[in-house]
């Protein structure tokens, strides 16, 4: 199937059904995946999956309405699905209330991408990750295959956005129970730096056959890497939405209601180029903004609908309000010298399950996961069992922020609820002069 | 029903594999949406969802292939597809799945009222309109919103072994929040929080309480933007069915999944502390402690007769008088661990395989009324609604958070605390119970989006509990640490 051609031929048996002052948008989203689950370095359930999704929005006057549908793929036998979509919409719109904040870009825009990726063949890939991984305990997932996004509206908006990538994120388990966890995504698969990733979760596993520490719950310097960070900006990024601040449902309230401070080395912007995401939402063409800037609030995320109801200008966040690809400002601190600078205390790989303990006050908990080892005079002394955080982003990337590594990293998301995630966040790794374990 | 029932037999019956056995399994979920914020009704939202799973299984291999296309064309292609990556992972695959027994069987499973229509449009906006006006006008309540999800989904499993399954549900999902600001703190009081649905109709939304709540939750929400934090350090505590469903899910539901503790999930949702060889023996939680695995509940939000891999569906206890029974484990799990199992092997759709899943896991009630509950606390706190919630991927560490908590003093109620929190460890936890609510306290409720599995799936999970009393546990509040 050619989804762009698809996605047009749509387009153009929708349009003739219009009626009078009818408006439409039609957003579609497609994939042809490729999943191969792997546990104990073999092949544990694998599949594809082929699935494209239309959501036909209809417009009369201020009443409008949306329908979500499955389509084949093959034109004959979607436009009958797509028209009854569109009859059903039909039948109830006009008795609809009418939204009082509702704001239509009428607009004509255009926005188009097409990154035409070489994901590997399955068989090549299974058989280069199973070669590697001779001898180890290896569990993960390596998805690939194109994806589809595209946004047209009958007053002229169009998006298209295609790209081909694949994500293998996986673990190596040690025989005590500690593991290692790596991730290597990207639009072209490389043998080389496949095996130089590899080989790279190989070394930290040695580490991880010392014997555990076990910690005390308490305050401790520490060092998150950018997949830890990654994380923390996960539970704060839906806190710049517009109506999450006017709601009392942001954890940055207090940051933008000027009580409450982040530190001045935390700079944070939502950027278009360089993220994976579309360059579009269904409210037009994304922008380009800064959210934080040196540790105060600078833009929200602003859709449409919260510009009306609170009297904002909308900047092209779309209705979700939610960042697609953040990037955050790395600091001074060379990756060479973390563990010298951290000298005493954890330095953690990755964090796990996150969330509010006090939402309002910023507070959050979540466990250390993976590889998480205890450093001593700047030298790693043995991994730490699992621990319990529970701390206020105001305080540890508030004044115990020390620093922020000088590189910051892009991670690709490997969430596949639904379907393959988009986006990305490009962090660097963050220096904490206290951070407080709980349990 | 079952609308395309006879023309997906017939496709199926002409699809052609050189695989030893094949399946496939229809899925169609429609849904309709519809909320009132504000006091300003939202645009809803309806949707029709159709696709297929084919699986193939090839000298002990099995793949699958999942398609929206359901053309006899598109069907083939899928089967083909899932048999060559089933012939392509020879020698790869870590299970073996020549022997596992077929499922055969044809039945019909239809959720008693499936077929009642339910009001249109134009009556909920009524119903949540009017729910919504009664939240009073304060300024301090800055948020507020009444919505009505219902999902109907029709599943048909056919396999080459004979096998047709059909299942139709009906989920309907009220809710209703509101939250109280004074511009630094804010509050959210809601009825039953994330984890509010049952199956079946109009009547699921009167007996969760939705009509008529929304001046308590409003005041409640209000009480809570003026109460004092939650004290620290131990207490009793009792925990609501709302929360309770939580607290079982999180720390008896997870760990007892078998894919878990054989290692599928270790590099995404996690391990467990529970060991193959503690089943049978161990002690989970206090002898007041029977939890079921009971798909047979009515209204419950995964109540069934086979699962998706077509196992037939029966009550069993996994925890009986404290003492740990059986695991959460399919037909698969179970050939492969030997150990005896439930029909647990669920999906969340079409366009993902079966893996082993919570379904309905409940408590058992015990005999206390709720005033003899909090009449036998000394120094206590009550917590109801989960609003938040972390443990550690061994789900033995864990970390949850309620909308709600009263002080309970010397046997009696108290003043109402915000943020209340509290933390513990499953593996002992469980034996701290001391105190089980009897069948007045009891409420059936579930989450619609429990996530696992790579890639990942979100699936209907019910719990019903009693409210339950736990000694000595570490509860705290919120701001300082």
């Amino acid at each position: 199937m050619n989804a762009r051609e698809h996605f047009h031929d749509l387009l153009d048996s929708l349009r003739p059904l219009l009626r009078g002052d009818e408006g439409f948008t039609l957003d579609y989203r497609a994939e042809d995946s490729e999943f191969v689950r792997f546990n104990r370095a073999r092949v544990r359930q694998a599949g594809q999956v082929r699935q494209i999704h239309a959501t036909l929005a209809l417009y009369l006057g201020e009443r409008h309405a949306r329908f979500e549908l499955s389509l084949s793929g093959t034109i004959e036998e979607d436009r009958p699905r797509l028209r009854h979509a569109l009859e059903r919409l039909r039948a109830l719109v006009p008795a609809l209330a009418p939204d009082p904040y509702l704001r239509l870009e009428r607009e004509p825009w255009r926005s188009e991408s097409s990154e035409a990726g070489a994901p590997p063949e399955v068989a090549t890939a299974v058989g280069q990750i199973l070669d590697a991984a001779a001898g180890l305990d290896l569990v993960g997932i390596h998805a690939a295959g194109p994806q589809y996004q595209g946004f047209a509206s009958s007053w002229g908006a169009f998006g298209w956005h295609a790209a081909s990538s694949f994500n293998f994120d996986w673990s190596l388990f040690h025989a005590n129970g500690q593991a290692v966890k790596s991730a290597y995504a990207g639009q072209r698969w490389d043998a080389g730096t496949f095996a130089r990733r590899m080989a790279s979760a190989r070394e930290r596993l040695e580490y991880l056959g010392r014997p555990a520490l076990t910690l005390a719950p308490g305050d401790y310097r520490a060092y998150l890497a950018p997949a830890a960070l990654d994380e923390i900006l996960d539970m704060l990024g839906g806190g710049f939405s517009a109506q999450a601040l006017a709601s009392g449902a942001s954890p940055l309230q207090r940051l933008f209601a000027g009580s409450a401070r982040l530190s001045p080395l935390v700079t944070l912007d939502e950027r278009v180029a360089g993220g994976l995401a579309p360059a579009f939402t269904g409210e037009g063409p994304r922008r380009d903004l800064r959210l934080l800037a040196a540790g105060l609030p600078g833009e929200r995320l602003i859709g449409s609908r919260s510009a009306a109801e609170y009297g904002l200008t909308a900047n092209g966040a779309g209705d979700h309000e939610h960042p697609l690809s953040l990037a955050m400002a790395g600091g001074e601190l060379d990756e060479r010298d973390i563990l010298a600078r951290l000298d005493t205390g954890l330095y953690i790989g990755n964090l796990w399950y996150l969330n509010f303990s006090d939402r309002p006050a910023g507070r959050l908990t979540g466990m250390t996961r993976f590889a998480t080892f205890w450093v001593e005079n700047g030298r790693i002394q043995a991994p730490v069992g699992t621990m319990r955080f529970d701390d206020s982003v105001f305080d540890f990337l508030g004044p115990h922020l020390e620093a922020l590594t000088r590189e910051p990293e892009t991670i690709l998301p490997a969430g596949t609820y639904g379907a393959r995630q988009s986006g990305s966040r490009t962090l660097p790794g963050a220096l904490l002069g206290r951070f407080t374990l709980t349990l | 029903m079952f609308e395309s029932a006879s023309e997906l037999s017939r496709r199926f019956a002409a699809l052609r594999s050189g695989a030893d056995f094949w399946s496939l399994r229809h899925v169609r979920e429609t849904g309709e949406h519809y909320r009132v914020r504000r006091d300003v009704a939202l645009p809803p939202a309806f949707g029709e969802d159709c696709g297929a799973m084919l699986t193939a299984r090839v000298a002990g291999v099995e793949a699958y292939a999942a398609t929206s296309d359901l053309s006899q064309a598109g069907l083939q292609a899928a089967l083909e597809r899932a048999e060559r990556m089933a012939r392509a992972l020879a020698g790869h695959a870590l299970l073996e799945t020549r022997d596992l027994p077929l499922p055969g069987g044809v039945e019909d499973d239809v959720a008693p009222g499936y077929e009642r229509p339910l009001a249109g449009p134009a009556h909920w906006f009524e119903v949540l309109g009017a729910e919504s006006a009664r939240v009073p006008r304060d300024a301090r309540l800055v948020d507020w919103s009444v919505g009505l999800a219902v999902t109907c989904v029709e599943q048909i499993q056919l396999d080459s072994a004979g096998a047709c399954l059909r299942r139709a549900q009906r989920f309907v999902y009220p809710s209703l929040s509101v939250t109280a600001s004074d511009g630094h703190d804010s509050q959210t009081r809601s009825l039953g929080g994330f984890n509010f649905g049952q199956q079946g109709g109009a009547e699921v939304i009167e007996r969760l309480g939705l009509i008529g709540a929304a001046p308590r939750i409003a005041d409640e929400a209000l009480q809570l933007l003026l109460a004092p934090n939650t004290p620290g350090g131990p207490r009793d505590l009792l925990l609501m069915p709302d929360q309770m469903m939580l607290q079982i899910h999180e720390s008896i539901g997870h760990p007892l999944e078998l894919d878990r503790i054989l290692g599928d999930e270790r590099n995404y949702a996690g391990t467990s502390f529970v060991r193959l060889e503690d089943f049978g023996h161990y002690r989970y939680g206090s002898p007041l402690l029977d939890v079921t695995f009971d798909p047979g509940r009515a209204g419950e939000l995964a109540s069934y007769r086979h699962d998706d891999d077509g196992t037939p569906a029966r009550r069993e206890y996994l925890i009986r008088g404290g003492i740990l029974q059986r695991p959460l484990g399919g037909a698969l799990s179970q050939s492969r661990s030997g150990l005896p199992g439930v029909a647990c092997s669920r999906a969340c759709s079409w366009n993902r395989a079966p893996i082993d899943r919570m379904a309905n896991l409940n408590v058992e009630p015990g005999e206390r009324s709720l005033a003899q509950l909090i009449g036998g606390i000394e120094r206590g706190i009550l917590m109801s609604t989960n609003r938040s919630w972390s443990i550690d991927d061994a789900r033995n560490k864990f970390q949850f958070g309620c909308e709600w908590g009263r002080l309970i003093e010397n046997g009696e109620l108290r003043g109402v605390v915000k943020n209340p929190n509290y933390r513990g460890i499953s593996a002992h936890f469980w034996r701290n119970l001391a105190a089980v609510g009897d069948a007045s306290t009891v409420e059936v409720l579930g989450t619609p989006c429990c996530g696992k599995g790579e890639p990942n799936q979100a699936v209907r999970v019910g719990h019903a509990s009693p409210a339950c009393v736990f000694r000595n546990i570490d509860v705290f509040g919120g701001a300082a640490r």
